[in-house]
C-alpha cells in the first residue's frame, strides 16, 4: 500500500481555545448511530457550535473569518476520553488536515495518526502567538512542517513537536499501518503458537 | 532482572518491532461492540481481507440498545440498523456474538470477565476507552480506533509504542462509606485527568489486596480517566477465584497450568517502576465531582471550588467554564444541591456488587418526589443474579425503574438520556459536557451509594449520614 508521504501541512488556520476538550465535545454520541464516518464533518463540535433551535453560537468555527481553515489549533489534553475515531474522522470530514495543541490524550492521537493527521505539540505560548497571527490576519498561511518540527507564520518559526515514531510514519508514508502488519502475520501466528489461550481449544 | 507484569505481557505478546520503532503487539483477546465495529468491518471488505483469527473476538452489543424495549425491531431504526449490522458483520466473519437471545448480552467490560474470557497475563484491546477495566485481572488492555479494529480483525495484532508503568500504592484502610469509585475519583483528582499520558497505572496496596474483583474493575475501568491508557491490578488468589469455573476459563488439568502461569505474571518483587505514587486509603473520602471532567471532583464535605482563589489563570478558566455549565455556586457546599435524575448502572459501577450494596442500604426507603430514578445492570447475567437474590425488587419498591441491560445513560446513544439543563447524579464514568444526552445535561459522578442517597433525599448527600454508616 503505497501512502501520501506527509511531510508538510500549509494552509490557513483556526485557534479553538480551551484545555481538555474531549471527544464527546468533538462529536457527540447522538450522531455516532451510523454505520459508515461519512457525513461526521457537520457535525464536528456541534453541541458548542449550534443552539437547541438549530442557530448558531458564538464559535471559532461558525466564524466566517476562519472559513476554509485545514489547520486547528486548541489548548492542552485535546481529544480525551472516549476512544471514538469518530473524533478524528469528523475533524478530517470538516477539512481539517493538521492538529496542534500543547498536548493531545493518547488514544486520540493515535487515532488521528493512522489516519495521516499530523499532531504537532506546541508551546501554551507559542501557541497564543500562532493564536493571535491569525486574529489579526485570518488569511495568513500557517505551515506545519512535520519533518522540521515546527510551526512557520507570518515570518516566524516556533517549535512543533511530533512524536519520533508518528513523525517517521507521517514522513515516510507509513501512518496506515496495516500492510506492514500484514506481512508480520506469520511472525504473529508463530508468537500466538507460544501463548496456550490463543489455542482454538481454548 | 525482576520485570513488572506489563513488561511481562509486553514482552509475551510482542511479534516484531515495526519500521517506525512502534512494536507489533499480538492482541490475545478482541471485544467488540455495535458502535465502533461497523466501519471497520467495511474497511476489511474494502480491502478484502479474512478475519485472522475469529475465534479470539468476541462481540456484545450494548451501547444503543434500549434498556425499556428487549423486542425488536427497536423504536429507533438507526438503533435497529447498527444492532442487525453487528449481527451481519458477525456471521459473515465467523465471530462469536453475545446477542441478547444468548442470555449473556451485556456491556462488554461486564461480559468479559463474566465469561471468563479476560484472564491474566494477556493482551485485551477494545474500540471502547473503558478498555482498561480488564486490567482489574493482570491483563494489559487498551482502548483503540476504528481503523486499529480493522488491524486486529485482519491481523491479531497493532502497532503500538510501548507505556512507561507508574505504580500506584493504595495503603491502610478506606473508612466505612468509602468505596472503589471514591478511590479512583480520589486518583484522578490528585494525579489529573492527563496525569497518565504515556503511562499504564499499576495499582497496588493493602486496599487493592482486600479489593474484590469488581471493586477492582471500577478503579481500572476509569485509568483512562486519568489519562493513563491501561490500569492494571497484579493477579492474586482473588483473581482465581473469580475465574475458576467461568464459561471460557480453562478446565481440568488445564486450569492448575493456567493459574501457575498466571501467577509468573505478576510484577516481581524489587522490579524497577517509572514512577511511583502512594496514597493513603484512610485520606479517602466519599468524592462528587462538581465540573466537567473526572478530575474536578470534591470530598462531600468541601464546597465548591472558588475560581478568584485559584492559583494559576489556567485554573481560573477552568473552574470558572465548569461552573458557567454546571450552574453551580462557587464556595458553596456541594452537598444538598438538588438533583432530578439517579442513574445506578454503567461499566464502571453496574455488576452485583453496586446493586446489592444499595439494595442492602434502600430497603425500606423511597426516591425522592420528582426524582427519576433509573437502575441498569451492567449485563443480562447481572439482572438475573439481581433477580434472583430480590434486588430488582428492593430496589422498585424504592421507586427505582428496573431494566434491561445496556450501556443506557452514561452516554445515552439510547433512548435514556437527560432532559435540558437536568442534574444527574450518575455511577457512570464521565461528566463531560452533553455526555448524558442533552447539550446542556448536567452530571455529578460518585458512587452507587452515593446515588442512592441523592435519590433518596432528592439532593447530593453524605451516604454515611443518610443510611447511618458508622464512620
Amino acid at each position: 500500500m503505497s501512502l501520501e508521504k506527509i511531510t508538510r501541512v500549509a494552509g490557513r488556520g483556526v485557534f479553538v481555545p480551551g484545555n481538555d476538550i474531549d471527544t464527546d465535545r468533538i462529536i457527540p454520541a447522538r450522531f455516532m448511530k451510523c454505520v459508515t464516518f461519512d457525513g461526521l464533518g457537520e457535525y464536528l463540535f456541534h453541541d458548542a457550535r449550534k443552539n437547541a433551535d438549530g442557530t448558531d453560537r458564538p464559535h471559532p468555527l461558525n466564524d466566517p473569518r476562519f472559513k476554509g481553515a485545514t489547520i486547528l489549533l486548541s489548548g492542552a489534553n485535546f481529544g480525551c476520553g472516549s476512544s471514538r475515531e469518530h473524533a478524528p474522522q469528523a475533524i478530517q470530514k470538516h477539512g481539517f488536515r493538521a492538529i496542534v495543541a500543547e498536548n493531545f490524550a493518547e488514544i486520540f492521537f493515535g487515532n488521528c495518526t493512522t489516519l495521516g493527521i499530523p499532531c504537532a505539540t506546541a508551546s501554551r505560548v507559542d501557541l497564543a502567538r500562532i493564536a493571535a497571527a491569525i486574529e489579526a490576519n485570518p488569511q495568513l498561511e500557517i505551515v506545519v512542517d512535520v519533518t522540521a518540527q515546527a510551526v512557520r507564520f507570518a515570518g516566524q518559526t516556533v517549535r512543533a513537536e511530533v512524536r519520533p515514531a508518528a513523525r517517521d510514519a507521517l514522513v515516510n508514508g507509513r501512518w496506515d499501518p496495516i500492510g506492514e502488519l500484514l506481512e508480520g502475520l506469520p511472525a504473529a501466528r508463530a508468537t500466538a503458537a507460544h501463548l496456550p489461550y490463543l489455542a482454538r481449544e481454548a | 532482572m525482576p520485570k513488572s507484569l506489563f513488561e511481562k505481557v509486553w514482552a509475551a505478546h510482542a511479534v516484531r518491532e515495526l519500521a517506525n520503532g512502534q512494536t507489533q503487539l499480538l492482541v490475545g483477546t478482541h471485544l467488540i461492540h455495535e458502535v465502533t465495529s461497523p466501519q471497520a468491518f467495511g474497511m476489511m471488505r474494502d480491502l478484502g481481507l479474512k478475519v485472522a483469527m475469529p475465534h479470539r473476538t468476541f462481540a456484545t452489543v450494548d451501547h444503543i440498545v434500549p434498556t425499556d424495549q428487549v423486542s425488536e425491531p427497536y423504536r429507533d431504526p438507526l438503533a435497529q440498523a447498527m444492532m442487525d449490522e453487528l449481527r451481519r458483520n458477525c456471521t459473515e466473519f465467523g465471530i462469536t456474538f453475545f446477542d441478547r437471545s444468548t442470555g449473556r448480552q451485556g456491556i462488554v467490560h461486564i461480559v468479559g470477565p463474566e465469561q471468563g474470557i479476560t484472564q491474566p497475563g494477556t493482551t485485551i484491546a477494545c474500540g471502547d476507552s473503558h478498555t482498561s477495566t480488564h486490567g482489574a485481572f493482570g491483563a494489559i488492555a487498551f482502548g483503540i480506533g476504528t481503523t486499529q479494529i480493522r488491524d486486529v480483525l485482519a491481523t491479531q495484532t497493532m502497532a503500538l509504542g510501548r507505556l512507561k508503568v507508574r505504580r500506584i500504592n493504595v495503603n491502610g484502610r478506606l473508612r466505612p462509606g468509602v468505596y472503589a469509585k471514591d478511590v479512583i475519583l480520589h486518583i484522578i483528582r490528585v494525579l489529573g485527568v492527563n496525569g497518565g499520558t504515556g503511562y499504564a497505572y499499576e495499582y497496588g496496596g493493602e486496599v487493592f489486596d482486600r479489593f474484590t474483583m469488581e471493586e477492582r474493575m471500577t478503579v481500572c475501568n476509569m485509568s483512562i480517566e486519568g489519562g493513563a491508557r491501561a490500569g492494571y491490578v497484579n493477579p492474586d488468589e482473588t483473581t482465581f477465584d473469580y475465574l475458576r469455573g467461568r464459561p471460557y476459563a480453562p478446565k481440568a488439568a488445564a486450569w492448575d497450568a493456567a493459574v501457575a502461569r498466571w501467577r509468573g505474571f505478576a510484577s516481581d518483587p524489587g522490579c524497577q517502576y517509572d514512577d511511583v505514587v502512594a496514597i493513603a486509603g484512610s485520606a479517602i473520602a466519599p468524592t462528587v465531582t462538581w465540573g466537567i471532567n473526572p478530575g474536578q471532583g470534591i470530598a462531600i464535605n468541601e464546597t465548591i471550588p472558588d475560581p478568584a482563589k485559584a492559583q494559576a489563570a489556567d485554573e481560573r478558566a477552568a473552574i470558572e467554564e465548569a461552573l458557567a455549565y454546571m450552574k453551580l455556586q462557587p464556595g458553596t457546599p456541594i452537598k444538598g444541591t438538588r438533583i432530578d435524575v439517579a442513574f445506578l448502572g454503567s461499566c464502571t459501577n453496574g455488576r452485583l456488587s453496586d446493586f446489592q450494596e444499595v439494595a442492602r442500604h434502600v430497603r425500606g426507603r423511597r426516591v425522592a418526589a420528582g426524582i427519576k430514578a433509573i437502575a441498569v445492570p451492567g449485563s443480562q447475567i447481572v439482572a438475573l443474579q439481581c433477580e434472583k437474590l430480590g434486588i430488582d425488587r428492593v430496589l422498585a419498591e424504592a421507586g427505582f425503574e428496573w431494566r434491561a441491560a445496556g450501556c443506557s445513560m452514561c452516554l445515552a446513544m439510547n433512548p435514556d438520556k437527560l432532559v435540558g439543563d437536568q442534574l444527574c447524579a450518575s455511577s457512570s464514568n464521565r461528566n463531560f459536557k452533553g455526555r448524558q444526552g442533552s447539550p446542556t445535561g448536567r452530571t455529578l459522578l460518585m458512587s452507587p451509594l452515593m446515588v442512592a442517597a441523592a435519590a433518596v433525599t432528592g439532593t447530593v448527600a453524605d451516604a454515611r449520614e443518610v443510611f447511618a454508616v458508622a464512620h
